[in-house]
């Protein structure tokens, strides 16, 4: 058996990946094992979280099957960082990685954070009236739809006149700028 | 010199044991991650940027908020050692930052970590169960900084990190919780898978991959994005109230099936700590858990609740050293230790 990351050296580690119930058999020599993080079996003293994310993501049959994607790849602008070097380490070099590697990213995101890839939460200040008056609008909209689903439609009639008020103001704000 | 008193103030406020329904939850802890705009993650940062950025974050807090700013290259491995033991910087910073500092509060219960694995970890602590206050008062810390330097950050996915794990709302809340209860009725193996399957993460005290010492348990949320701060401290608030509920009845169910039994094991811990000469972190963690148990039912009086936070901390091998002033054998910090926790029974004996 030949390692299917080089295709040259004989494959010295095997093991069976279940992510998702998909199961997936991996063959690997030392050095590319090592290269993938896959050295969680050799005891290594800083496994952690972190490590399991390369995992998560190989075998990308897009990565690991087309040649031609190591050639060309893509890395970050700002920082140089390459998507195979985020795998190694889990962390990215600057806030512009998120930029690049958006299209992976995105599957990642969803399995980490329970199928979520939009913020919620806090926004700086300075990012202006506009982006708080929308995620308040999103959430609103939202809000409604639970309540038409569950039926509760004197609440739904409520929140409707809020997202009209909200998008009026909104309009008005825009209309400023 | 206020480094000093950092390293010799024996306890932080956070484990004076007073705070709301201290029975149970030990201590409660909210950290921020954030970065700059357009400066590299400190993880690949070079030493001139990242000393750049020890000085932007000491200049953006130093007008509104009394922080004391201790640099890890000033200090020396026993005394990074000690701040860690106290929950007051972590292993990355002390031992992996490239350039590491730490803005630290009188009370020690603000620390805001500069290039950690981000440039800034907002990390605040508490007495007991104190999520909401606790959150509010890294927001307050975060605002501050916020009005003087420019945060990395996307309306789409929030706050950006260096570990997508904590990308979105950057927020760890973590509650340490004492389950002796759960753990002798044999309940937490079944326990802790629930726990994660809330999208919750149950540790030992000291963090990834330690073991439960002493039947203390660190309990935090896995996910940052997709749902707001209040709903992630909320949801964890329910969790840990939950558990309190069923550490009491299984407390309870103890003392109403086999009060002689535990009786004797309160006592025969409590004997071992203020008779032994010798004495291992585990076993001192077990006794410790056992006599505050006993504290918590009302068998031993005498002593003060705050008896397990303080000597968890006050036993572990960095202060040990510290004490005796310098670099200490294992087997020589187990005769420390064992002396140290018998001078501190007396203490409450003789009051």
């Amino acid at each position: 058996m030949i390692c299917q990351e080089c295709h040259e050296r004989p494959a010295v580690l095997h093991f069976t990946k279940t992510v998702n119930g998909k199961m997936t058999e991996v063959y690997l020599c030392e050095h590319c094992a090592n290269e993938k993080g896959e050295h969680l079996f050799s005891g290594h003293p800083a496994f952690s979280l972190n490590n399991l994310l390369g995992g998560l993501f190989n075998p990308d049959p897009q990565f690991s099957a087309n040649p031609s994607f190591h050639e060309q790849e893509v890395h970050c602008e700002n920082c140089h960082m390459t998507f195979k070097q985020f795998l190694q380490s889990s962390k990215f070099g600057c806030a512009h990685c998120y930029e690049t590697f958006e299209s992976k990213l995105t599957p990642l995101l969803k399995r980490l954070h329970g199928g979520n890839t939009i913020h919620h939460g806090k926004i700086p200040a300075r990012m202006g009236g506009q982006l708080h008056l929308q995620k308040e609008l999103q959430q609103l909209r939202e809000k409604l739809q639970e309540m038409v689903t569950s039926e509760q439609f004197e609440q739904a009639a409520n929140i409707r006149d809020q997202i009209r008020a909200l998008e009026k103001k909104l309009l008005n704000e825009g209309g400023v700028q | 010199m206020s480094l000093e008193r950092f390293i010799n103030q024996q306890t932080s406020a956070w484990m004076s044991g007073t705070g709301p329904d201290s029975d149970v939850v030990l201590s409660t802890r909210i950290r921020l991650a954030r970065n700059l705009e357009n400066v590299l993650f400190s993880t690949i940062l070079s030493l001139e940027k990242a000393k750049d950025v020890v000085t932007q974050v000491h200049e953006a807090v130093s007008d509104q908020l009394a922080l004391e700013l201790l640099k890890m290259e000033d200090l020396s491995p026993l005394q990074k050692r000690v701040l860690v033991e106290k929950h007051l910087i972590s292993p990355f910073l002390s031992e992996t930052s490239l350039y590491g500092a730490a803005l630290i509060s009188d009370k020690e219960d603000v620390s805001v970590m500069v290039n950690e694995e981000d440039h800034l970890r907002i990390q605040c602590l508490a007495s007991g169960l104190q999520l909401k206050e606790t959150l509010d008062k890294a927001n307050q810390i975060d605002d501050v900084i916020e009005e003087k330097v420019q945060y990395a950050f996307d309306e789409k996915i929030g706050y950006l990190t260096a570990c997508p794990t904590n990308v979105g709302t950057g927020l760890r809340a973590s509650v340490m919780i004492h389950l002796p209860g759960l753990v002798l009725t044999r309940q937490m193996n079944r326990i802790i898978p629930a726990i994660n399957q809330l999208g919750l993460v149950v540790r030992g005290i000291y963090g990834e991959g330690s073991e439960a010492l002493g039947n203390i348990f660190q309990i935090s949320n896995q996910l940052t994005l997709g749902k707001s701060e209040e709903d992630i401290i909320n949801d964890l608030d329910s969790v840990v109230h939950e558990l309190m509920a069923r550490e009491q009845s299984a407390r309870d169910a103890l003392k109403q099936t086999s009060p002689i039994q535990l009786e004797d094991r309160i006592f025969r811990s409590f004997g071992t700590l203020s008779n032994s000469r010798v004495i291992e972190t585990s076993e001192a963690f077990q006794c410790l858990s056992d006599v505050r148990l006993g504290i918590d039912l009302g068998y031993i009086t005498h002593i003060s609740k705050s008896i397990l936070n303080e000597l968890m901390v006050l036993t572990q091998p960095g202060f040990l050293q510290q004490y005796a002033g310098g670099p200490l054998r294992a087997e020589d910090r187990d005769i420390r230790r064992a002396a140290l926790i018998r001078e501190r029974l007396e203490l409450d004996e003789t009051n």
